[in-house]
């Protein structure tokens, strides 16, 4: 056994404050510390989306397939979307109300997506079809039930949602999210999660 | 052989939980089990074995997540576990072949208990509950082995269900009941899945059950010699044999990375990689390595013995092959535990391994091939002019065969082969298939009585101290020194 190992060097080294075995169970621990977290990245890893979840994740949808004055409803990824096309007097009643006193400000304009030719095309009203307030999915006119402000409403805790998607009255702190989308053509629209 | 609890606790949090749930005290105490100071490496497998059930149990549980236990979607959940799941690659292989380092680890840690007698009293229910672990684990890999439903898959579980069938009078209900249908389908697939679910868990209970067994009389050694004086003969478990087992755990891990990383389907069968078709069987239809032995001890009766057919009878030996496991306590009648004092037992225990791995080679080759080639030579297949079909003697020249064959009429359709003469896996696996009972049914027993053991040392102290130096006249009876201590 060498001197480092004898129980006078052990015992000088404890008077100092570190021994070498000190140094191996920092060392071991640290080395084991790392393995588990190399070990535990994998396996959380693996809880999230999955490669072909990740790519089922987008859209197309024809808006001429859409009768005015009604709406379709697009699940993506499990998700609901609306898109609505709106009548003219829908229109009138989203673009006068955006001065009105709301929970969260938003002109009818802000929440529609520009055309490849630069124009808004104020039909189409295309929304997430998740209440902002706990989740649930707002009834609509496809449902015999628009509220009280013509647009959307949630039957869980009564949040009311004008033509535009915003919210009016009831519990939900915001409008309905408008989601990631663009016009491949005036008549087709590709939404992303 | 533990002695009362050496902990005390110090915080005031431990003294109340120590009086309401002494938890603390029980791993303290499992941490401080006097353990014989001269356990060698074999003795690292049961902590190798343990990490590979947890490794087996968190992997599982995570490609339980995934999969769908349909036959429909069974082998499509699969297909995108490894192709897009993130690290679902690396999961399924690490549960994959970890089967496969559980079984080898479990292999090592059966023959060691074979080797040194740790079977032997007073650990008969230690040994009794690792056959049973043993069983379990075999059920659950292969209804494990079903879930991925490749074409392995289906025509293995296809054979075993069907040995069951074997079985006379209950077999044919047990089958159907098993099957939960005319054949493999839904009914299984799902059936199978729970199971697999459930049996580690199982196997997890009665894992604490071994180590329960195991406290009681404490650990077997090299020596096979009895702990005399705890303070002499052994060492607390913590830390000397943490890091021990730790170490050889590291180690065993490196094994199983190589396989993980570098050869993840080595172990497997390629045939597994083709979605299940129940039209077709493939042409080699093989179980995992780890069943091969007892495949071969299965195939290799191929003869009637009275009224018992071979089929059943081939069933009989290889569930047999297993079971009488349970009674090697009681078939080995040599009061001597270890064999490093049996020089004869020695001998016939290297060529059980021999032949217990033999088996295995003799399980993944088709029983009628051959495993050398004494002579081979032409033969011509005709018909003669009775039209019964006909085999000429062996030629070895060539210019002989078509010398005959010319002789025949054209209407014999005479044809030219290959024959080849020599030993066949059949027989090698009829031979060691017999030795493997042999040894269990009449070498080991007949060896207690008839061997003559070494001397073996006094103490678990006296064989560390110095090898030489063991063998005083006081330990030269040979039942003295490994005789069932009860005073432990």
């Amino acid at each position: 056994m060498s001197e480092h190992g004898s129980k006078a060097a052990t015992a000088d080294a404890a008077h100092a404050g570190e021994t070498r075995r000190d140094f191996i169970h920092i060392a071991a621990g640290v080395a084991a510390a790392g393995g588990v977290a190399m070990v535990a990245w994998p396996f959380v890893q693996q809880l999230g989306p999955a490669g072909d979840t990740k790519a089922a994740s987008a859209a197309e949808v024809d808006l001429s397939k859409v009768p005015e004055g009604s709406e379709i409803r697009v699940g993506i990824g499990g998700l609901p979307f609306f898109v609505r096309h709106r009548t003219a007097a829908e229109i009138a009643r989203a673009k006068a109300d955006d001065t009105a006193t709301m929970r969260d400000p938003a002109t009818d304009e802000s929440r529609l997506v520009k055309m490849a030719d630069g124009s808004y095309n104020t039909a189409f009203l295309i929304t997430s079809g998740t209440c902002t307030h706990l989740g649930c999915v707002p009834v609509g006119p496809a449902q015999g039930s628009v509220g009280e402000f013509g647009g959307w409403y949630c039957p869980c805790h009564g949040s009311h949602y004008d033509t535009s998607g915003r919210i009016r009255k009831g519990p939900a702190p915001k409008n309905l999210a408008i989601p990631e989308y663009a016009y491949i053509s005036p008549t087709m629209i590709k939404i992303s999660l | 052989m533990s002695g009362p609890s050496i902990y005390e606790p110090k915080t005031g949090f431990e003294k109340w939980l120590d009086t309401r749930l002494p938890i603390i005290r029980f791993g303290a105490d499992l941490m401080d089990f006097p353990t014989p100071k001269n356990l060698n490496y074999w003795w690292t497998f049961g902590g190798i074995l343990a990490v590979c059930l947890v490794v087996q149990i968190v992997t599982g549980i995570v490609l339980a997540m995934h999969y769908v236990a349909t036959t429909q979607g069974a082998f499509a959940s699969v297909e995108r576990i490894m192709r897009d799941v993130d690290f679902g690659w690396l999961i399924r292989n690490i549960h994959a072949n970890g089967a496969s380092m559980f079984f080898l680890a479990v292999y090592i840690h059966m023959f060691r208990g074979l080797y040194y007698g740790s079977y032997k009293a007073p650990r008969e229910v230690i040994w009794i509950l690792g056959v049973v672990i043993y069983l379990l684990m075999m059920a659950t890999a292969f209804m494990g082995y079903v879930l991925p439903w490749g074409q392995m898959s289906f025509h293995g579980s296809a054979v075993i269900t069907n040995l069951i069938g074997a079985i006379p009078l209950v077999g044919d209900t047990v089958k159907t009941y098993l099957m939960g249908g005319p054949a493999i389908g839904d009914p299984t697939l799902n059936r199978f899945f729970s199971l697999h679910y459930l049996l580690p868990f199982v196997i997890a209970g009665i894992v604490v059950l071994h180590i329960w067994a195991l406290h009681v009389p404490g650990n077997n050694n090299p020596t096979g010699v009895s702990v005399k004086d705890v303070k002499k003969d052994t060492l607390p478990f913590h830390p000397y044999y943490t890091v021990k087992d730790g170490f050889a755990i590291l180690l065993f891990l490196l094994v199983f990375a190589y396989f993980v990383f570098f050869a993840p389907n080595a172990l497997g069968h390629a045939d597994n990689s083709i979605e299940a078709n129940p039209l077709v069987t493939p042409a080699h239809i093989v179980p995992e390595w780890y069943l091969l032995p007892f495949y071969a001890i299965l195939r290799a009766i191929t003869f009637d013995v009275g009224p018992i057919e071979a089929k059943l009878l081939g069933v009989f030996a290889m569930f047999g092959s297993i079971l009488i496991l349970f009674v090697v306590p009681w078939l080995d009648t040599s009061k001597v535990r270890s064999m490093r004092y049996r020089p004869m037992a020695q001998q016939f225990f290297v060529l059980f391994v021999l032949a217990a791995v033999g088996l295995g080679f003799c399980g993944a080759n088709d029983p009628d091939k051959l495993v050398f080639k004494w002579s081979d030579g032409l033969i011509v297949n005709y018909v003669d002019t009775n039209g019964a079909a006909k085999v000429s003697p062996k030629y070895a020249e060539y210019a002989d065969a078509t010398a005959f064959q010319a002789s025949l009429p054209a209407s014999a359709g005479a044809s030219i082969a290959i024959q080849e003469d020599g030993f066949k896996w059949l027989w090698l696996s009829q031979i060691l298939g017999a030795y493997y009972f042999l040894y269990f049914i009449v070498i080991l027993p007949v060896l207690g009585i008839v061997e003559k053991p070494k001397v073996r040392p006094p103490s678990i102290a006296d064989s560390v101290r110095g090898k030489k130096h063991g063998g005083s006249p006081a330990s030269a009876s040979p039942v003295g020194g490994a005789a069932p201590v009860a005073a432990e």
